[in-house]
């Protein structure tokens, strides 16, 4: 996705540290021109007109002027017709925005009164700082343990909202080494200019000395501790093949459809992990008794995150063989084969339902 | 009549008083004015309160801007800093810029527009001013006793599960005041539909009538669903129902759609009779028709309209559907054309009119040059992928102060400065007037243009504190406090004037400008029944005549007839309006 335009730093203009930063920079300039085009002729009619008929004589009497309706249709329908134009290109980069690609490095993300917290997929845990290798396109899956929050990163011209009780996401490709600000942007109580930080943007060699640094189990790793210290492994196998036990197997599950105890189905994905661990009852699948209790706080939002790793760990544990293959960096060139990657379960699944 | 014979000595006695009746020597005494039914009282009633909450609203500014003007949070604790600038929010959102233009010169002007002697529900009209009290005062209570944290959107749920200030109270208040703008509503919609002097057609009517009445339908459709909101916030932070909080199965998101859904069209409320303001200054000050009287009359109609359907456009990045943030901006470009009508029928009417630079006529024509910068941000702001990048930081609260500051504020001031004569029956001092507009035009500028560079930049909006690396954001933050500093001065100066003017002022004549309106035909101050004959409209709007025609209605009209007791002759030539000019 290369920016046909030349790379010009305009000035009162942040950084340009992703993908997105041309292209809604571009928009902006064609927003600016127009913007001046306007003003500038709105503005230089108004003093011509003030200076050239101003009132020479107390008692001047000037001729009334009926409308006209072809002024009224021109001076309608060409803004509308530049105002369409923007809004298709701001469409266009808003698309680009929101739709992150299949294949992507995940961080979470959790904020918390004044803080945000970031958990890569291999264990190494942040707080107020996020390292990213440069290159790599980045998705964030966030939520909040509190109030409404927003990640905001001017460098990248990114910038989602964190809401209680439900997962947003964002993405981004750095495309220049350095770091970034990183700020809160929701009003989010007493020390809401204090929540934030810095986006480190690191060469790829770098980012694996870094994430080799960190030492620490991979997401799902911990996730599988939390799974083991709350018991769900009493209801819940996490092996392929043998009876259910009072849960669903989880092995294989995620990016496959769950049939519900009401006909419905729906696709299990890290929503649908959150509500049936939260909110167990909520969308109960198929032939099961509603008899798991609620983790509602019992486990952190970062817990959930973990648990959704590990349940996310069991599904490429089984296709690709069951290696335990979490662990290790992830960098540009080695992000298509992550693990953790929601590639292949949801393709094998759009396959299998486009053949019946 | 002699010429000789100048406004002055027509107008007042020996001791210096309106020798004629009028609304404001009619009674006198505290009770005369607090149980007043008098549209017009109450209108001063509205501008005595109004500017009390102006000024402290203004005074709450100067903190925030003398607080950013060094990058650490050196002059107050955060917590502090944000109780001001949501307590600068809630005081000019809610009880200035909704109130100003309609409760004082909707209230004054419409039944003098349209040939009425009063409000069609005088007494709900006082009541609509009691409440507004009612609202204000609890509200300024709350914010007295300790205040509140949550901004002026007030957010969940921030607002019902976390903050430890005084929400319920303040919500209290609005929620009240709520009511005093529903009445309001009400009151202009039925009086424009029932009490128009004959002859008065609805393409008749001044467009600030116009412009009044797509308020009013605002204030019945929109204003229900903040008082709703409101009420469910308190709800939720006292019994905890569950309505927002995602714990108990409700929606944070929720409350953001019901809070737009009122807090644009609001926009609107404080934007639309500011505009129809400028309609009667241009016309006025240029002495032509407006250039496409029904596109203007139905641009408000339709701004009125579409402004509901556009509230989306605060969410683009609030986790709300990609695609219901498509069908929002497409909206937001809809609601921009009927804005942008106005600008070009405005500017067309200046075209071979004859135009003179009152301060009234500065302040429209730099409510058209704000208000372009103002609209045109927007934009920038309803493009989906742009506003992902500038929501929520200076961008915004730059994009949105040149609407409401340089609109609206524009707008109120210009109707303030073109109706005082009407008002008061005095004259302010022209070239104080026109020196005061100045300083505010390029005061606000310089105060709130930095802050679309700002924005762009990527500072956050609502941070008490921001990085000292970026010696260009306090630059930028400098040059901000010192414009408010010098918009503050400029502010003051119509402050102190205008209350000069009431004891010290020129004795005004009925139609000092002159202009057309029916409010025109009436002496200054009017009496306090409006018109001492109901008039029969006969001519379109804004149809100027030679000045000789122009003349008051009612006793003492004509050459002829001598004036009635309590009555001047005003006759107009060109002689008394050059004299009163100078």
């Amino acid at each position: 996705m290369q920016l046909p335009l030349p790379q010009i730093r305009v000035p009162f203009t942040p950084e340009q540290a992703s993908t997105f930063a041309g292209e809604v920079d571009a928009l902006y300039l064609y927003l600016v021109a127009i913007t001046i085009f306007f003003s500038l002729t709105i503005t230089t009619l108004i003093i011509y007109f003030a200076i050239r008929y101003r009132r020479r004589d107390p008692g001047e009497l000037p001729r009334p002027r009926a409308g006209s309706l072809p002024l009224e249709v021109m001076w309608s329908v060409i803004p509308l017709m530049i105002a369409m134009t923007i809004f298709v290109w701001g469409a266009s980069v808003y698309f680009r925005l929101y739709r992150a690609p299949q294949e992507a490095m995940e961080i979470y993300v959790v904020g918390k009164q004044w803080m945000w917290k970031f958990q890569h997929t291999t264990g190494q845990r942040e707080i107020n700082e996020l390292h990213v290798p440069l290159g790599a396109r980045i998705k964030l899956t966030m939520t909040t343990e509190d109030v409404i929050h927003s990640l905001y990163v001017p460098a990248f011209r990114v910038k989602t909202d964190v809401v209680p009780g439900k997962y947003t996401q964002m993405w981004f490709e750095p495309t220049k080494a350095g770091r970034y600000y990183l700020f809160c942007a929701e009003y989010c109580g007493t020390n809401h200019s204090g929540m934030g930080g810095y986006v480190y943007v690191m060469e790829p060699t770098e980012f694996q000395t870094w994430l080799a640094g960190g030492g620490s189990e991979s997401a799902a790793a911990q996730g599988g501790k939390v799974f083991q210290e709350r018991g769900c492994a009493s209801c819940h196998r996490v092996e392929l093949g043998g009876p259910a036990g009072r849960g669903p197997v989880l092995a294989g599950l995620f990016g496959e459809k769950q049939t519900l105890q009401n006909g419905e189905s729906v696709t299990v994905d890290e929503a649908y992990i959150r509500e049936s661990i939260l909110n167990p009852q909520a969308k109960l699948a198929a032939g099961f008794q509603p008899i798991m209790p609620t983790y509602q706080g019992q486990v952190s939002e970062e817990q959930v995150l973990q648990l959704i790793a590990y349940i996310r760990s069991l599904s490429t544990e089984t296709q690709s063989g069951g290696a335990g293959t979490v662990t290790g960096g992830v960098s540009p060139t080695t992000q298509r084969s992550n693990p953790l990657a929601p590639t292949a379960p949801r393709g094998a699944n759009a396959n299998t339902n486009a053949n019946p | 009549m002699s010429t000789a014979i100048t406004t002055e000595e027509r107008a007042q006695d020996w001791r210096g008083r309106f020798r004629h009746t009028n609304y404001l020597n009619a009674d006198y005494g505290i009770k005369s004015w607090l149980l007043t039914k008098d549209h017009k009282r109450i209108a001063l009633l509205y501008l005595i309160t109004v500017t009390f909450f102006f000024f402290l609203g203004g005074a709450y500014a100067v903190a925030i801007r003398l607080e950013l003007m060094t990058p650490l949070g050196d002059l107050m604790q955060s917590h502090t800093y944000n109780k001001v600038f949501t307590h600068h929010g809630i005081l000019m959102v809610f009880f200035f810029l909704i109130p100003s233009i309609p409760a004082i010169l909707g209230n004054f002007l419409i039944p003098l527009m349209i040939g009425a002697k009063d409000l069609a529900f005088p007494r709900i009209n006082l009541l609509s001013w009691y409440i507004y009290m009612l609202g204000g005062g609890i509200t300024f209570w709350a914010l007295l006793i300790g205040g509140v944290d949550t901004g002026w959107t007030f957010y969940v749920p921030y607002s019902t599960h976390f903050s430890n200030t005084y929400v319920v109270a303040a919500g209290l208040g609005i929620f009240i005041n709520g009511f005093s703008s529903i009445l309001t509503g009400l009151n202009f919609i039925v009086t424009i539909h029932t009490m128009r002097a004959p002859g008065m057609t609805w393409f008749r009517l001044p467009l600030f009538i116009w412009a009044n009445y797509a308020t009013s339908l605002i204030f019945i459709l929109g204003t229900p669903v903040i008082a709703i909101t409101i009420l469910l916030i308190a709800l939720e932070r006292v019994a905890r129902v569950g309505i927002f909080d995602p714990a108990l199965g409700g929606d944070p998101v929720l409350f953001q759609h019901l809070f737009w859904f009122y807090s644009h069209p609001a926009v609107y409320i404080m934007l639309l009779p500011s505009m129809g303001v400028i309609s009667e200054l241009i016309a006025t000050f240029s002495r032509k028709n407006i250039f496409g009287y029904t596109f203007v009359a139905f641009s408000s109609i339709a701004i009125a309209v579409f402004g509901f359907l556009v509230w989306g456009h605060h969410m683009f990045t609030s986790s709300q559907s990609v695609y219901a943030g498509l069908i929002f901006s497409v909206i937001s470009y809809a609601v921009a054309i009927p804005s942008a009508v106005k600008v070009f029928n405005w500017t067309a009417t200046l075209y071979k009119g004859s135009i003179s630079w009152d301060t009234p006529m500065l302040y429209a024509l730099f409510f058209i040059g704000l208000f372009l910068i103002g609209g045109m941000t927007g934009l920038f702001l309803a493009a989906l992928g742009l506003d992902i990048h500038v929501h929520d930081t200076y961008f915004v609260v730059a994009h949105f102060h040149y609407i409401m500051v340089g609109g609206a504020l524009m707008g109120y001031m210009g109707g303030l400065h073109y109706w005082w004569p009407k008002i008061t029956g005095r004259m302010y001092p022209e070239v104080w007037g026109r020196f005061a507009a100045l300083v505010i035009f390029v005061g606000f500028n310089l105060t709130f243009f930095p802050q679309f560079l700002l924005g762009y930049m990527g500072m956050p909006r609502r941070y008490h504190a921001y990085p000292v690396d970026e010696p260009l954001w306090q630059v930028l933050h400098v040059m901000s406090t010192a414009g408010a500093s010098v918009l503050g001065l400029g502010l003051l100066i119509p402050g102190i004037y205008f209350i000069w003017s009431m004891r010290y002022g020129r004795f005004a004549p009925a139609n000092p400008w002159p202009a057309t309106g029916l409010e025109w035909r009436t002496p200054s101050p009017p009496p306090t029944e409006n018109f001492a004959v109901t008039p029969i409209v006969t001519w379109e709007a804004y149809e100027f005549r030679p000045i000789e025609e122009m003349v008051v209605e009612g006793p003492g009209e004509t050459p002829d007839q001598p004036a009635a007791p309590g009555h001047p002759t005003q006759r107009i030539t060109p002689d008394t309006i050059k004299h009163d000019k100078e």
